[in-house]
């Protein structure tokens, strides 16, 4: 994505700024209510066993609220560091290794918390 | 002179530091910190999702004093990153930008970040022992 403006002066990057700034304020838009149920959620949830847990994620509105959280959390925090890492870093060829790195372990992270909490949810796991 | 040689800006020996300027600082380091804790959230999942003894060694770690100074770190960022990050979102509306604005939004966030904080635990606490 980028902004009109850009395009039809043929200035500034060719890539895809515009599309990276809005997804980070569309993920953090959502972050907003969902951290703040995460925070209720886990207060309630201080003490508790596995068993408990499970149970709570057993339920359709838990399990859905905490996948929806883990995306938007690892979107955002692959779009934030990699903002830091290319204002920190300034050898090329580690900044783009770096940037690599964080955005195959916030996929590899989403992955493995989603499938923990639909595992739970549907009863599969031991 | 290489890239590498040249000074960078802000001297950070004579920089005279602000609130706004600490405040965007901070929310880049509670950004990073946000990013080990989401790391800690899919490991508490993945332990309870494994069983019972799984779930207990996360759970042990959480409860240890380098496990609570730890969450309480995360909970501090996290309001932090929260307020300020909506103090953000006001500013790409493109309001608040003046001095005064800056500087007021600045300590309601710092106030926000404490009351909340302060706020979670309590709550927290008061869950564990009931």
């Amino acid at each position: 994505m980028r902004s009109p403006l850009g395009r039809a002066i043929g200035l500034g990057s060719a890539k895809d700024g515009v599309e990276h700034w809005w997804l980070q304020r569309i993920t953090a838009v959502a972050l907003v209510p969902l951290s703040l149920w995460f925070v209720i959620a886990i207060i309630r949830l201080v003490g508790a066993d596995a068993d408990s847990v499970r149970d709570w994620v057993g339920n359709p509105l838990p399990a859905i609220l905490l996948v929806l959280l883990l995306i938007a959390t690892f979107y955002h925090a692959s779009l934030g560091l990699q903002v830091v890492i290319e204002d920190y870093i300034h050898a090329e060829f580690a900044k783009l290794g770096l940037v690599i790195i964080v955005r195959l372990a916030c996929f590899a992270f989403v992955v493995a918390g989603i499938f923990a909490v639909v595992s739970m949810a549907v009863g599969t796991s031991n | 002179m290489r890239s590498a040689d040249r000074p960078l800006s802000p001297h950070l020996q004579i920089y005279r530091w602000q609130l706004t300027s600490v405040l965007s600082i901070l929310h880049r380091a509670a950004g990073v910190a946000l990013s080990a804790g989401a790391i800690l959230l899919v490991w508490w999942l993945v332990a309870a999702a494994s069983g019972p003894d799984a779930y207990q060694s996360v759970a042990d770690f959480l409860g240890s004093w380098l496990g609570l100074l730890l969450l309480f770190g995360w909970t501090l960022s996290l309001f932090y990153h929260l307020c300020n990050g909506i103090r953000h979102l006001v500013w790409d509306t493109g309001h608040g930008l003046d001095l005064k604005s800056t500087y007021l939004g600045g300590w309601f966030v710092v106030g926000g970040t404490g009351a909340f904080t302060l706020i979670a635990w309590i709550a927290g606490i008061s869950s564990w022992a009931s």
